[in-house]
């Protein structure tokens, strides 16, 4: 089962891919459009198929493996279960970078203007955390300085809401923050590409660092783990994935928090193993909730943050359930 | 390199020092018992001396350089930190990461140290179990065979004994002082006296700051000391199986 979940999981992303591809309100037949994509002979069917669901395929892909691989990351550095990557401030600040964006007009400039200011928050929130946590703190100074940037990043958001003066503004706001991929195009795929794949190189090669870190932070060292170094990978890492995938989608919740929990017991609980597994688990289920969105309700544009939201809580609350019976 | 050499060492912990211009030199073969009472700084000297904490002066092994010291000496934490439901055998290999290189799989010889720190803890039939899910002092043994997977020249650890039933405290020490034959500097805190006394070749007793004593247990550990630094006295006595030293009652 364990040497399988790799190419099980791979299988299950390209599977879902095509899925992803083939569903759409444009009603093509699937054969159709996959000679469409490929061949580009028609022209109708060629535009639905290259400008509209490739990239929200590819996008859902991308933003599942980097909020997978954040997640796995993070746990496996905090040494806990309940981390995500919304915990060090990054989605929340680069949330408040696009809502910024969207509410000062800036984001109508440009199709690059919104996902650059979201990322431009998000690494700022990198800079103060690494200011606040310090050169030689260790995880829990991370997760204080982590938790009060999410809460500045936060109130931030609110007074902006708050302030707005133009309810359609407010509500573009409201709406961006469910977080969706609908929309997207070949321009958001190119924004996200390289940082989410710089993201994915430094955390997949910090695997054995959390390995190591399975014995605590005082043996890890002596192991020959530099905290402090591991601990500035992990953060411009994850802060380099999750900013792009929230610049790109908006905020998704829960998929870092429950996908490396669900993976866990099947790669036998080694953080490094958990890495790939975790990346490979957060495109299926995005790719998943995303052609879930357009089969629920086609007309009504549900969002992608609300599914994974409302199937993500109450799985939340079963895992809760299930560490308390193990009484851990 | 394979001793410990503090010169001059100074750990300050808040605004006051727990240690003071201590200078100690141990060496290859030794087994050398740290005692003190709570709070003599018996953690922090090893810790601080490994570089794991901020200190003042010399310490052969916070001078090396970090990937060097983890081939050079395996340090086992007071706490018993296991994160993760892993096996027991999958735990006991983290000890060959030092070794390993960027990519490469644990080979013949790593399997080899891990499979000798499985027997030598008598930790075989634990293997595939999952080490979250044992007792604390079986979990304890495997964090010990961790630290001997490491297989370098020079092993601390900070209360070993702690948590053990009274066979496996004397399969420990029996374990430590065979590894220091074998060549190895063993450094250990211990609060058993009785254990110090019977299996170190060496014991530095910690006390306000400073050493209060470095010498063979037999000299070290007298009625004086015992008084003086640990507030007890204590039957010692010569056994067929050597020294025993049973504290009976508080000074």
């Amino acid at each position: 089962m364990t040497r399988a979940l790799l190419p099980l999981l791979g299988v299950t992303v390209a599977v879902l891919f095509a899925a992803s591809l083939m569903i759409g309100p444009a009603g093509l037949a699937p054969v159709q459009a996959l000679s469409a994509l490929i061949r580009g002979d028609a022209l109708a069917e060629t535009l639905v198929m290259r400008e509209i669901r490739l990239p929200r395929a590819i996008l859902a892909v991308l933003v599942g493996a980097a909020l997978g691989l954040a997640g796995a990351a993070l746990q496996g550095y905090l040494r806990n279960p309940l981390a995500e990557p919304g915990l060090i401030g990054v989605s929340g600040s680069a949330a408040l970078g696009a809502v910024l964006a969207l509410q000062s007009g800036f984001a109508a400039l440009h199709v690059l203007a919104l996902p650059g200011a979201a990322l431009l928050g998000a690494v700022l929130a990198v800079l103060v955390i690494l200011a606040l946590a310090g050169p030689r703190g260790g995880s829990i100074t991370l997760i204080l300085a982590g938790i009060a940037v999410s809460a500045l990043a936060g109130a931030l958001t609110s007074l902006v809401l708050n302030l707005s003066p133009n309810p359609f503004a407010a509500s573009e706001i409201v709406f961006w923050m469910m977080g969706s991929l609908q929309d997207r195009s070949m321009t958001h795929v190119w924004l996200a590409v390289p940082f989410i794949a710089l993201g994915a190189m430094v955390l997949l090669a910090q695997g054995r660092k959390f390995d190591a870190l399975t014995l605590g932070e005082d043996a890890a060292a002596s192991m020959g783990v530099h905290l402090g170094r591991l601990r500035l990978a992990l953060v411009l890492g994850v802060a380099s994935m999750v900013g792009a995938a929230t610049a790109v989608a908006g905020a998704i919740g829960f998929v870092g928090l429950v996908v490396p929990h669900i993976l866990r017991p099947l790669v036998g609980a080694q953080p490094s193993r958990l890495l790939p597994a975790s990346a490979l688990g957060g495109a299926v289920l995005v790719l998943m909730a995303d052609i879930a969105v357009r089969v629920i309700l086609p007309t009504r544009d549900l969002k992608l943050g609300v599914l994974t939201a409302i199937v993500g809580a109450p799985l939340f609350l079963h895992l809760i359930y299930k560490t308390r019976a193990q009484g851990l | 390199m394979s001793g410990l050499a503090l010169t001059d060492f100074s750990v300050a912990r808040g605004p006051c020092d727990v240690l003071q211009g201590l200078s100690l030199q141990l060496g290859a073969g030794e087994c050398v018992g740290l005692l003190g009472p709570n709070g003599a700084g018996k953690t922090t000297l090893m810790r601080a001396a490994l570089g794991l904490m901020a200190h003042r002066g010399g310490s052969s092994l916070s001078a090396l350089p970090l990937a060097e010291r983890a081939k050079t000496v395996a340090w086992l934490p007071q706490a018993r930190e296991i994160a993760w439901p892993v096996t027991v055998e999958t735990l006991i290999a983290l000890g060959r990461l030092p070794h390993l290189g960027a990519g490469m799989k644990p080979g013949a010889q790593d399997q080899a140290a891990i499979d000798s720190a499985i027997s030598r803890m008598g930790l075989e039939a634990f293997r595939t179990r999952v080490a979250t899910q044992l007792s604390g002092g079986e979990q304890a043994r495997v964090l010990i065979a961790r630290a001997l997977a490491q297989d370098t020249p020079m092993l601390m650890v900070d209360e070993p004994a702690a948590g053990l039933d009274p066979a496996h405290q004397i399969t420990l020490m029996e374990v430590l002082a065979a590894e220091a034959r074998a060549g190895r500097m063993v450094l250990g805190s211990m609060h058993d006296l009785g254990l110090a006394a019977r299996y170190c070749t060496r014991v530095v007793v910690l006390w306000r700051g400073g050493i209060a004593a470095d010498g063979p247990p037999a000299q070290v550990l007298t009625p004086e000391l015992l008084a003086r630094v640990f507030q007890i006295r204590a039957h010692i006595a010569d056994g067929p199986d050597g020294p025993i030293l049973q504290p009976v009652g508080v000074v």
